[in-house]
């Protein structure tokens, strides 16, 4: 109740200024506020108000769990933005379903999105009975394990060039006082790190049947407790990380605090920011190096349903905007995602960005969790992860046999 | 006074002071339609199975098995037992303990008290961050302490799953005790002076005539404390938020953090409200016994 409140406060001071201006701007809000999210999004609104219109920033900080409960409160209590970002997937769903967002097939037709987005399951992803209702903008790819160059050297082995190695390397890490294995502590950093490892370890097909089909017999049996045994290990080597958000946890990595994390391509920005150099100061393995195949999550823009004519219009100007070639790159240069599009050119990417683009262009791809589960088994997950990596006392078997449960109950 | 009229010698009952009913319909109305209205809905919709938004599709109490069942609700209710235990015998014995010091009219009472008092007007969010910070084994008194020498010495409470509802516990301590001292100290004050004297001339010690004689007759100043700190841990969030977010893992999860993710975060509305019809069940527990003691007993008295 508290949170409706402030988010109607907070809507009602957003909602203010633009009230005051002229119709075609449009309030966009998006939780992109890191330094190279910022950059990103000042690029989209570059863009945009080059159209004509006017791009009015409404970004809300916190990160996705704390901005979404806000846009959802806004949209459902009537005072719905512009538009707004959902990571694209099953977020959105009910909102759809409510008849709250907007279709956009026709500008999607027009614009021949069937053509152009690649991999086709990001607009299938937008799409829900036949009609379009999201702009995907970037693909962020979860299966990336970050090293440090400089821990390794420090420990005195080898930067492993696989998961298993990595393990392996631990002993010497922790040795020379280092962490070898980085996990904040916010609980969606370890449920994603155990989908990583259960692309790497258990495969393609498996994570399809466990996450797609919802197979409780596969999400019970051997493969998968392959998979518990990995994050074991991993929950073992993450042991003394003592910080909370990704970026801190990512900052370890930067300073040789710690040996690697696994963590999405946006940790990229992070490195960048802090100049170093793909190869030389970090290193970048794909899959963890063991399956090179990266899930196609990521960023789409929705569309609430608005009255205002001019209002819609600018909607529609910005959906285009968002798809166009020259956006795409800009935006995806400074997030450090992949654009949606395969026709565009990034000759300016560097090496880690070249390794996803390259595993993208061969259709080593899956779709992300947040795709296939809802966001309700996904907390869930959250929970049962959080618990497991704080908690040494539980087993991979008895956290196996709730993970299967939830697996049972997901819809 | 219309009553009279009637002839009949009886004031109408409903109609004397018509104008202060009147005034009092709107908050009437915002008491019933809003609080009982919106609670009655909120136990509704919790026998549902509303996702994102409210659904009228009944499933009995699927939604209270699940709850039973996940065991983040389970450690939930265990750290609000542990944490409300603890703080309402801390805050009570420390809060009266403080100020039985005070009224020995010592100097500087109210410089005293306002120190006392500080902490209380900072918000749980700015109290737990604070803690946070002195709780920090990098930078906190664990820090302090190993460079005065002792290297060995550790102190991380909120990184330690077993201990981490202690380390919250000594923040929400630090906030309220403040404000217990002041309502004993309060209550203290309106103990008659010849009580005293008469107890000093029987010759009884100072903390017989504190336990037997001054506590039983505060006895309204204790029940109105503790429906306040009672209450106050019920609704226990921000201070778990700002301290560790739940953590390690889900260690120092609280029930009314469990109704937030859940409603807002799983988007699970079934879930969160079932959820909240558990912390409402629990306040009612606190507040019926109170209710009839203040009002239900008071009568009797006078």
């Amino acid at each position: 109740m508290n949170l409706r409140s402030f988010a109607a406060v907070l809507s009602a001071a957003v909602a203010l200024p633009l009230s005051a201006a002229s119709a075609a701007d449009l309030e966009v809000t998006h939780w992109w506020t890191s330094g190279g999210e910022a950059a990103a999004v000042a690029e989209l609104a570059k863009a945009f108000d080059a159209t004509g219109n006017h791009w009015v920033d409404g970004a809300i900080a916190g990160s996705g769990s704390t901005a979404r409960p806000i846009m959802v409160s806004r949209i459902t209590g009537g005072d719905p933005m512009g538009a707004t970002q959902f990571n694209h997937g099953r977020q959105a769903e009910e909102l759809v379903q409510a008849g709250m967002m907007r279709d956009l097939t026709d500008v999607a037709t027009r614009e021949k999105w069937k053509d152009i987005i690649k991999p086709a399951s990001l607009l299938d992803s937008c799409t829900i009975d036949g009609k379009i209702y999201c702009a995907p903008v970037n693909i962020h790819s979860w299966q990336w394990l970050w090293l440090s160059n400089a821990a390794f050297k420090t420990a005195g082995v080898e930067v492993p060039k696989n998961w298993d190695e990595f393990v392996a390397a631990a002993p010497a890490l922790e040795k020379a006082g280092i962490v070898p294995l980085a996990v904040g502590g916010q609980p969606w950093q370890a449920a994603g790190a155990f989908d990583v490892l259960m692309v790497a370890i258990a495969g393609k097909d498996t994570f399809q049947k466990v996450f797609g089909d919802k197979d409780e017999e596969v999400a019970a049996g051997p493969e998968i407790a392959k998979v518990f045994k990995a994050a074991d290990d991993a929950r073992r080597m993450s042991k003394g990380t003592n910080v909370q958000d990704w970026n801190q946890a990512t900052n370890m990595v930067i300073t040789g605090k710690a040996g690697g994390q696994i963590m999405g391509d946006w940790a990229q920005g992070e490195f960048a920011l802090a100049g170093q150099k793909a190869g030389t100061d970090y290193t970048c393995l794909p899959g963890l190096g063991v399956n090179e195949i990266i899930s196609t999550g990521g960023d789409a823009f929705y569309f609430p349903l608005l009255k205002d004519e001019e209002k819609s219009k600018a909607q529609e100007a910005l959906a285009s905007t968002l798809l166009d070639p020259k956006t795409q790159v800009a935006f995806n240069l400074k997030k450090g995602s992949l654009p949606v599009r395969g026709d565009v050119d990034l000759a300016a990417a560097n090496d880690c960005m070249k390794k996803g683009l390259d595993i993208l262009a061969k259709g080593n791809v899956i779709q992300g969790t947040d795709q296939l589960l809802s966001a309700d088994s996904q907390k869930q997950k959250e929970d049962l992860f959080s618990e497991f990596f704080a908690n040494p006392s539980i087993t991979p078997e008895d956290a196996q046999k709730r993970f299967a449960d939830i697996i049972a109950n997901a819809e | 006074m219309a009553g009279h009229t009637q002839g009949s010698g009886r004031p109408n009952q409903w109609l004397r002071n018509l104008n202060a009913k009147i005034a009092s319909v709107p908050m009437i109305l915002t008491a019933v339609v809003i609080f009982l209205g919106g609670t009655i809905w909120t136990v509704v919709y919790s026998f549902t199975n509303s996702k994102l938004l409210p659904r009228l599709s009944f499933v009995g109490l699927d939604q209270y098995e699940r709850l039973w069942d996940a065991p983040r609700w389970l450690v939930s209710v265990q750290n609000l037992a542990i944490y409300g235990i603890f703080s309402l015998i801390f805050s009570l014995v420390i809060g009266f303990v403080l100020a039985a010091l005070m009224d020995q009219k010592i100097r500087f009472e109210n410089t005293f008290r306002t120190i006392m008092l500080y902490p209380f007007a900072l918000s749980f969010i700015v109290t737990g961050l604070v803690w946070q910070w002195m709780l920090n084994p990098e930078f906190g008194i664990q820090s302090v302490v190993r460079s005065l020498g002792w290297e060995t010495f550790t102190f991380d409470p909120l990184y330690n799953a077993d201990i981490v509802i202690y380390g919250i516990l000594i923040a929400a301590l630090w906030q309220g005790t403040g404000l217990v001292m002041c309502l004993m100290l309060a209550g203290l004050r309106g103990i008659d002076e010849d009580i005293w004297k008469a107890a000093r001339v029987d010759g009884i010690p100072m903390w017989k005539t504190y336990i037997f004689v001054v506590i039983p007759m505060m006895r309204g100043v204790f029940i109105t404390t503790l429906v306040i700190i009672a209450s106050g841990i019920v609704k226990v969030y921000d201070l778990v938020v700002a301290q560790t977010s739940g953590g390690p893992g889900i260690a120092s999860e609280v029930p009314a953090k469990y109704v937030y993710d859940y409603m807002f975060q799983a988007q699970n509305l079934g879930q969160g409200f079932a959820a909240s019809t558990m912390m409402l069940i629990t306040v009612a527990i606190i507040i019926v016994p109170w209710a009839y003691l203040e009002f239900g007993g008071g009568r009797k008295r006078v």
